[in-house]
């Protein structure tokens, strides 16, 4: 059985301009795994997922998808080679349709666009019914799905994600981790930053724990629910 | 309307209005995609308008000369289409570009200087003075004079103001159709609402800012040659003095929307003319001279009362 | 010797207009690198500044409204106040405008205060201008000047004539270059000192971080308007200088914005914005250039001419003039890209209020 990590980060430093964030960042993601970063605020967790897509300075470390080095790779180019990204923020395009957001997502793709909408309406069945609809008018747990259909166009070869639950309300949360799942065992490895750090884990293979930009603690998503230290900083306060 | 206003109306105000409507809606849906998609005020739009006009009628005294007929005005825009969008990328590429990344005003600077370069480059090329467009004076079109004086009124107007009015109209259903039905036209949209998502969605936005001066390119040139097809003539200001009302057309309008630009040019070209009427009795509402400052009136009041324009544009 | 006097003349005409620029590019800097003003509308003010001056200083005529005969120093002061005023009342509604937004307004106010110019032809004669417009040092020669006090306390009408006519005809170019230059001084000796006075340093605060300024507690807006203001008024300062300096000044031509608006940005940003003294240097430099190619090119044109005898001069002398605006417009485009922080940039580390906008491609 390969050993070729989907994703794989080995002593990554990086940040803004000269203003180094992350430390020394190591972390994984096997081909079947869903893996969790929770941490503080502050701790570097997006920041991880920028330097994956290339959206700031790397200043050293390595950064494989399957195996080869992406460090560097202008945004664009990182989606073409199989980086589907779901931003925190902005993540949808407000003004265009739901099917337009998902054309848009396709831009890279050369064929097959239809038959992606097809599986997407199928994962989302809410946003069949109102395909023709202007995104910037759906509810906000609508929009994180648009958006995270709209990531799905490509052929993914892993899925980053953004703190996909802040702020929506607890049913659209569950239905988020929920989708995530589904999404995993259809054969995306997926990489969750989450401030939701209690439900990230039950989903979760594996997480990794982040405190100002460097590795703090690992583990299967279980440990780390049951990990006393873990409960103390960031379980209490769901 | 005709009981109410008549003839003195809608032959001399109301028409002219629409026109000059059209003219600044075109211009307009230029500076509105600049805007959106490349996020500054390009202030050098008058000048490509105004160059597009003068290679146009170059086309047509070239023809002239070769073929012994002259082109009609619309023929003769398109390889000034093809020459004024090559100026605008070439523009961009040395001199917008390298501002893409830094603040606003460099890049509005650096338009302001193009605005100086290529209203210098066709004063020292054609000459500082006025240049005859089409010569004589228009006739008022025979079938809709005779067809309303038969419905008890009378309407005149002269064919260049329906090539001006349907050319809009068929520019305007053309973009429609880019800008919904098209992949290059939805990244447009895309881009327009967020570049940066654009740019983690895989949208090459290289391509979308050719695609921006292209269109761009063709209004401008659209409206350029339009005008000169009003006025007759041509001379080196009449960009510059389109570039105030087109900018309040499409802030009216809502940046980012090309359709409130096309709205907001309409409006303005009918309040300018409109404001001259001899409304009550005698007097107009402002004196001629200052029909140019409705306009900018009216941009100022959208800036400070709803920057986002009637349409809900971007704002920035 | 003649031609010593030539190029020295010549050499005190590019300091005197380079002055007035220097003039102008200082305040510009007030609005733009003290408060971060995109005011793209400085002819806009001159032309006020110009046509105080000049409506107050003019003998009477029937052409526009004058005939007031106050001193000049007055007619100066009131050119900036009056500025100063019309630049509150922008500053009021369109302060608060980003930068794009406030360009095309201070654009458009510019346009509109032309528009006035052009047609309240009672006041201002119109498009035709205004004429014979009285010059520092040189108005002592004019009649009117000398015939009354201060003058007359020291000699009469026959004295100043004899004395005026004995003088070289160039005699006051030196003085009027002078007395420019003193006040280039002196506006920077102020700029400096207020740059760190209290006030200086909330603006550089404000300048910095808006954000913290504003939850400090400090008026931001009336801060950005004290600016606009004062700049405004060294800009009517400026324009009443240039009436002076051409003599003859009308809407249009003089105020053309793509030449002197233009200008005087690039002089700033070229100098090194932010940047007092890289505004008087940008405002000589690219004066020299502007005017210098043109010496070059009518020489040149000269040449040509005198080689190939058969060619119009005057038609290509007026079409390279349009060319050689192109050329300068390039190489100015060219010193906006090679020199982003000015070729004297800022020797503290200062963010000039340049915001880079979020959302940039």
């Amino acid at each position: 059985m390969s050993d070729l990590k989907a994703l794989e980060i080995k002593d990554l430093h990086a940040g803004y301009g000269e203003t180094e964030i992350l430390k020394g960042i190591n972390l994984s993601v096997k081909p079947a795994e869903t893996v969790a970063i929770i941490g503080p605020n502050g701790a570097g967790k997006s920041t991880v997922v920028k330097s994956i897509l290339g959206l700031l300075n790397v200043i050293s470390g390595d950064i494989l998808l399957n195996g080869k080095d992406i460090v560097g790779v202008a945004p664009d180019k990182a989606i073409k080679q199989g980086i589907s990204y779901v931003p925190q923020t902005h993540n949808i395009f407000p003004n265009l349709t739901i099917i337009e957001n998902l054309e848009m997502g396709a831009w890279t793709r050369s064929s097959g666009i239809s038959e992606r909408i097809d599986e997407m309406f199928q994962l989302f069945p809410d946003l069949k019914i109102k395909r023709n609809k202007v995104a910037g008018s759906l509810s906000g747990g609508q929009r994180q799905m648009v958006a995270m259909a709209k990531a799905l166009m490509v052929d993914a070869k892993i899925m980053l994600l953004d703190e996909p639950t802040a702020g929506l309300s607890p049913k659209f949360q569950a239905q988020i981790f929920h989708t995530i799942k589904r999404i995993n065992k259809n054969g995306v490895p997926i990489l969750l930053v989450e401030q939701n750090a209690k439900q990230a884990l039950e989903i979760a293979d594996k997480g990794y724990v982040l405190v100002d930009g460097a590795n703090k603690v690992e583990g299967s998503g279980q440990d780390l629910i049951n990990d006393r230290n873990v409960a103390r900083m960031f379980l209490g306060s769901k | 309307m005709w009981e109410t206003f008549g003839f003195e109306f809608v032959n001399f105000y109301l028409i002219p209005g629409l026109v000059l409507g059209c003219i600044y809606a075109l211009g307009a849906i230029g500076i509105t995609l600049t805007f959106s998609i490349l996020r500054f005020a390009n202030f050098a739009h008058g000048e490509v308008m105004m160059i597009g006009a003068y290679l146009t009628w170059t086309a047509m005294i070239l023809s002239d000369s070769l073929f012994g007929s002259s082109l009609h005005p619309l023929l003769a825009a398109i390889p000034a289409v093809v020459i004024a969008i090559a100026l605008f990328i070439l523009v961009d590429r040395y001199f917008y570009k390298p501002f893409r990344a830094a603040s606003t005003i460099r890049v509005v600077m650096a338009s302001f200087g193009m605005m100086l370069v290529i209203r210098s480059f066709v004063q020292a090329v054609w000459g500082p003075n006025q240049l005859t467009f089409v010569p004589g004076i228009a006739k008022p079109n025979e079938l809709v004079k005779n067809l309303t004086l038969s419905m008890d009124m009378m309407i005149l107007v002269p064919n260049k103001h329906f090539w001006i009015i349907a050319g809009t109209l068929i520019i305007m259903l053309a973009l429609s159709w880019l800008l919904t039905k098209t992949k290059i036209g939805k990244g447009m949209r895309a881009v327009s609402d967020s570049p940066e998502l654009a740019k983690v969605s895989g949208i090459d936005v290289e391509v979308i800012v050719k695609a921006t001066w292209c269109v761009g390119g063709f209004c401008a040139v659209a409206a350029g040659v339009f005008l000169a097809m009003d006025l007759q003539m041509l001379e080196t200001t009449m960009g510059f003095r389109m570039l105030l009302p087109m900018f309040a057309a499409a802030i009216l309008g809502g940046i980012g929307r090309p359709f409130g630009a096309v709205v907001g040019g309409l409006v303005i070209g009918l309040a300018e003319e409109l404001s001259v009427y001899p409304w009550f009795g005698n007097g107009s509402l402002i004196s001629p001279g200052y029909k140019t400052g409705v306009a900018f009136t009216i941009m100022v009041i959208m800036l400070v009362v709803r920057p986002s324009g009637l349409f809900k544009g971007r704002l920035f | 010797m003649d031609m010593l006097i030539g190029y020295s003349l010549y050499g005190i005409s590019l300091l005197t207009v380079g002055g007035i620029y220097a003039i102008l590019a200082l305040g510009l800097n007030i609005q733009w690198g003290y408060a971060g003003l995109f005011n793209v509308g400085i002819a806009g003010f001159a032309a006020i500044g110009a046509y105080t001056f000049a409506l107050m200083t003019t003998a009477p005529s029937s052409y526009h409204y004058g005939g007031l005969d106050l001193p000049l120093p007055l007619a100066i002061v009131c050119a900036m106040l009056l500025s100063g005023l019309i630049a509150f009342i922008i500053g009021l509604i369109c302060i608060r405008l980003r930068s794009d937004y406030l360009a095309i307004s201070t654009i458009g106010i510019a346009e509109i205060i032309k528009l006035f110019l052009k047609n309240e032809t009672e006041l201002t004669n119109g498009p035709r201008g205004i004429n014979k417009i009285p010059r520092v040092w040189e108005h002592l020669t004019e009649e009117r000047f000398y015939t009354k006090a201060p003058m007359s306390w020291f000699s009469d009408a026959e004295g100043w004539e004899k004395f005026f006519d004995a003088l070289p005809i160039w005699w006051w170019q030196p003085f009027f270059c002078i007395t420019i230059l003193l006040i280039v001084f002196i506006i920077y000796h102020l700029l400096e000192k207020a740059q760190k006075s209290p006030w200086g340093r909330m603006m550089t605060a404000i300048r910095e971080n808006e954000n913290a300024a504003h939850a400090a507690g400090k008026d931001v807006t009336r801060r950005r308007i004290e600016a606009f203001v004062i700049g405004a008024m060294v800009m009517g300062l400026a324009g009443a200088i240039l009436s002076q300096h051409l003599r003859l000044i009308d809407p249009t031509n003089t105020f053309d914005p793509s030449k002197m608006t233009f200008l005087v940005w690039v002089m700033l940003i070229a100098g090194g914005s932010g940047n007092n003294r890289g505004a008087i240097f940008g405002a000589f430099l690219v004066w020299v250039i502007w005017s210098a190619s043109e010496i070059f090119i009518n020489s040149g044109l000269h040449i040509f001419g005198e080689m190939i005898s058969d060619v119009d001069i005057s038609l290509l002398k007026t079409r390279a003039g349009y060319l050689r605006m192109v050329v300068i417009g390039l190489l100015l485009q060219y010193i906006l890209q090679k020199y982003p922080d000015g070729i004297m940039p800022e020797s503290r580390p200062v963010q000039t209020g340049e915001k880079f906008k979020k959302g940039r491609i």
